[in-house]
C-alpha cells in the first residue's frame, strides 16, 4: 500500500489532536458511563428504565420535546425566511435576538419564562380567567422546550434560504406556476433536508434539557417530570446505577438523534449536488 | 504586549504561592448556610490567630447537600463538612471509607452544633387558617414543598409530616395516607429548598410553605410584612451535621485546625452567629437569649421516631420507597 500525500502537511498532526479531543471529552465519560451501566446486570438495568414512574417520564421529555421540535419547524422556518430575504430596520437585532437561546443560560431562561407564565404574572394572568394553566403544567414544558429549540432550526435553514437562486424562482414563474406553487414546488422540496436537520437537533437538544424545565415544569412524578431530573433524583439518593442506567437510555436517544441528524445533512448535501 | 502577559502570569503564580502558606481550609457545606459561614469563618479567624498566632482561612462551598456529600466522594478536598443530614455523612464513610464509622460520637450533642425544625409560613393574614399538620390536607389548601428525592435538606420536611401523623394515626398505614393526602396538595415539587421559595413568595404560588424554620425566618427578616409563620405544635427537630473528613485532613496535615474549627462552632461566639441566623444554637444560655424568636415546640428526632438515617433511606426515599409509593397512579 502506497501513503498517499496530501496537499496541505499536518493531516497526522491534526488527525491525532481531533482523536485525543474527542476522545477525552466524549468518548471518555461516555465509554465511564457504559462501564457503569455494564456493571449492572440486565435485570436490575431493565427495572431501572422501565418503572412506571420513568416510563411517564419518557412520555414527557420525548413527546414535549417532539411537539416543540415541530413548532420550531414551523415557526423557525417562517423566522429563517424573514431573515434571510427581507432587509428591514432591525433585521440584525432580530438576527441576534435568534441566538440568544443558544447563549443564554438556560436556568435564567426557565426562571423568566416561569415569572412570565406564572397563574399571578403579566402573560399567565392573562390566561388564567380563560383556565389556561402554562407555568407548572405541560403547556410550561412545551413553552420552555421550544424556546430552546428555536435558534437550531432557524440557523439551519438561514443560509440554504440566502443560497437558494433567484433564477430558479424566475423560470418557475415565467412557466406559468404561482406563488404558492413555485413555493411548494421549487423552494420547499430543496429546503426539506435542512429543515428536517433544523427539526432533529431542536428535538435533541429538547430532550436532554433539563435546566429551563426545571422551573416550570413543577416537577411531578407522573405528571410534569422530566427524565434528566429522575437522574438527578436517583443520585441524591445515591442510587448511582439507576441514575448511570437512565443516562445510558438518553445517551442511546441522542446518540440516535445525531445519527439521524446526520444522515439528513448527508441526504441534502446529495441532492444539492445532484 | 506578550511582556505584560508574562508579568501578569508571574504575579499571579507568585499571589498562589503567597497563598499557598497560609493555612486554609474547606468547609464543605450545603445551601442554606451560605450566609451563616460567611460571617462564622472570619470569627473563627480571628479566635484562631489570637489562640495560636497563626493565620487561616476557611474557604466555604455551598450547593444540595447530597450533591455536596457526592463532590466529597469523587474527590472535592473538603476538611470538614457540614451537610444538612447525618445520612450524606454516612454516605462519606459507607461509599468512600472518608470518615469512621462512629463520626457522630466524636463532637457533643451528636456532631450537631445547631439545629432547627420544620415549619409554615402562609401569607399575610393567614386567610386559609392554617394551624397544625392536619390543615394542609384540606380541600383547596395549595402547599408548596421540595422534592425530598433531590433536596437533602427537603426530607425534614417530609419526615415531620411523616413523624406527626404517625403519632397522631399510631400506624405506618396511616401516616403515609396522610402524607399522600398532603402531596396531592402540592402542585410545584421544586427540586430544591430555595427554589421551593421562590415559588411560594415570588410566584405568589401555594398557601403554605413547608419548609425549615430558619430558612421561614430568614424570609420574615427580609420580606416581613406579607408573611407569617406558623409553628405546628409538634415537629422534627432538623439535626444538620458536622464532621471532619479523616482522610483529607490526615493528607493535608490540617487535623488540628480542622478540629478546631469544628469546636469553635459550639462556643457562645459561634452559637451567637447561628442564632442570630435563625439556626437554633445547642447551647442553652444562647438558646434562652434568643427565647423569642425560637417558639417551644414538641420535637421528635429521627433517631427516636424513625430508628435512624439508614433505615429512612431504605424505607422512604430510596426507590420504590413510600416516596414513590405515594405517587403511583391509583389502581
Amino acid at each position: 500500500m502506497s501513503r498517499r500525500r496530501h496537499v496541505l502537511p499536518g493531516f497526522g498532526l491534526t488527525m491525532g489532536y481531533t482523536w485525543i479531543y474527542l476522545g477525552v471529552l466524549v468518548l471518555l465519560p461516555l465509554a465511564g458511563l457504559a462501564l457503569k451501566t455494564g456493571t449492572m446486570g440486565w435485570g436490575s438495568f431493565w427495572a431501572a428504565i422501565s418503572s412506571p414512574q420513568v416510563v411517564a417520564s419518557y412520555k414527557v421529555s420525548f413527546g414535549i420535546s417532539f411537539l416543540a421540535a415541530l413548532t420550531n419547524g414551523v415557526l423557525g422556518l417562517i423566522a429563517a425566511w424573514v431573515l434571510a430575504r427581507y432587509e428591514f430596520p432591525g433585521r440584525r437585532v432580530l438576527d441576534a435576538l435568534t441566538d440568544l437561546p443558544f447563549a443564554m443560560p438556560t436556568a435564567v431562561a426557565g426562571i423568566a419564562l416561569t415569572s412570565l407564565y406564572g397563574p399571578h404574572e403579566w402573560i399567565g394572568g392573562l390566561l388564567a380567567p380563560w383556565g389556561i394553566k402554562v407555568s407548572y403544567t405541560l403547556v410550561g414544558v412545551y413553552v420552555a422546550l421550544t424556546f430552546i429549540g428555536l435558534p437550531f432550526v432557524v440557523r439551519t435553514l438561514q443560509p440554504v434560504i440566502a443560497d437558494l437562486s433567484a433564477e430558479t424562482e424566475e423560470a418557475a414563474a415565467t412557466l406559468g406556476a404561482g406563488r404558492w406553487r413555485t413555493f411548494w414546488r421549487v423552494i420547499f422540496p430543496s429546503l426539506l433536508p435542512a429543515l428536517l436537520t433544523g427539526v432533529t437537533l431542536a428535538y435533541g437538544r429538547a430532550v436532554g434539557e433539563f435546566g429551563s424545565v426545571i422551573f416550570i415544569a413543577g416537577n411531578r412524578p407522573f405528571h410534569t417530570e422530566i427524565t434528566p431530573l429522575l437522574i438527578v433524583s436517583k443520585l441524591e439518593s445515591y442510587d448511582y446505577n439507576g441514575a448511570a442506567a437512565l443516562g445510558f437510555v438518553m445517551l442511546a436517544a441522542s446518540f440516535l438523534i445525531v445519527l439521524v441528524s446526520n444522515g439528513l445533512q448527508g441526504w441534502g448535501a446529495r441532492r444539492r449536488v445532484a | 504586549m506578550k511582556i505584560r502577559y508574562g508579568g501578569l502570569f508571574v504575579f499571579l503564580v507568585v499571589c498562589g504561592l503567597a497563598d499557598g502558606r497560609a493555612v486554609d481550609i474547606l468547609n464543605v457545606s450545603y445551601d442554606a448556610t451560605r450566609e451563616l459561614y460567611a460571617e462564622i469563618n472570619p470569627a473563627f479567624s480571628r479566635y484562631w490567630k489570637e489562640k495560636t498566632g497563626k493565620r487561616v482561612s476557611v474557604q466555604q462551598s455551598h450547593g444540595g447537600s447530597g450533591k455536596q456529600a457526592r463532590a466529597v466522594i469523587d474527590g472535592l478536598d473538603a476538611d470538614v463538612v457540614t451537610l444538612a443530614l447525618a445520612a450524606d455523612i454516612d454516605a462519606l464513610h459507607l461509599a468512600a471509607g472518608l470518615v469512621p464509622v462512629g463520626w457522630r460520637q466524636r463532637l457533643p450533642e451528636k456532631s450537631v452544633p445547631c439545629r432547627s425544625t420544620v415549619a409554615f409560613l402562609v401569607r399575610k393574614g393567614n386567610p386559609k387558617g392554617i394551624k397544625d399538620w392536619e390543615d394542609l390536607v384540606k380541600p383547596g389548601v395549595a402547599v408548596v414543598m421540595p422534592n425530598p428525592k433531590t433536596s437533602g435538606a427537603a426530607r425534614w420536611n417530609y419526615l415531620a409530616a411523616w413523624g406527626d401523623a404517625l403519632e397522631k394515626t399510631g400506624s405506618p398505614e396511616g401516616a403515609k395516607a396522610f402524607v399522600a393526602a398532603l402531596f396531592r396538595n402540592v402542585p410545584v415539587l421544586d427540586s430544591g429548598a430555595r427554589g421551593a421559595t421562590t415559588t411560594f413568595i415570588e410566584r405568589g404560588m401555594g398557601d403554605v410553605l413547608v419548609s425549615w424554620e430558619s430558612e421561614l425566618l430568614f424570609i420574615k427578616s427580609l420580606r416581613g410584612g406579607e408573611f407569617e409563620i406558623v409553628m405546628p405544635p409538634s415537629s422534627i427537630l432538623a439535626e444538620p451535621s458536622v464532621c471532619v473528613v479523616d482522610k483529607t485532613v490526615d493528607r493535608r496535615k490540617s487535623r488540628k485546625v480542622a478540629q478546631a474549627y469544628l469546636e469553635f462552632l459550639y462556643l457562645p461566639e459561634a452559637q451567637e452567629i447561628a442564632a442570630r441566623h435563625f439556626f437554633r444554637p445547642v447551647n442553652p444560655e444562647v438558646l434562652a437569649k434568643y427565647a423569642d424568636r425560637f417558639p417551644s415546640v414538641r420535637f421528635f428526632t429521627v433517631d427516636e421516631r424513625f430508628g435512624g438515617w439508614q433505615r429512612v433511606m431504605r424505607e422512604h426515599f430510596s426507590d420504590g420507597g413510600t416516596f414513590d409509593q405515594i405517587y403511583q397512579p391509583q389502581r
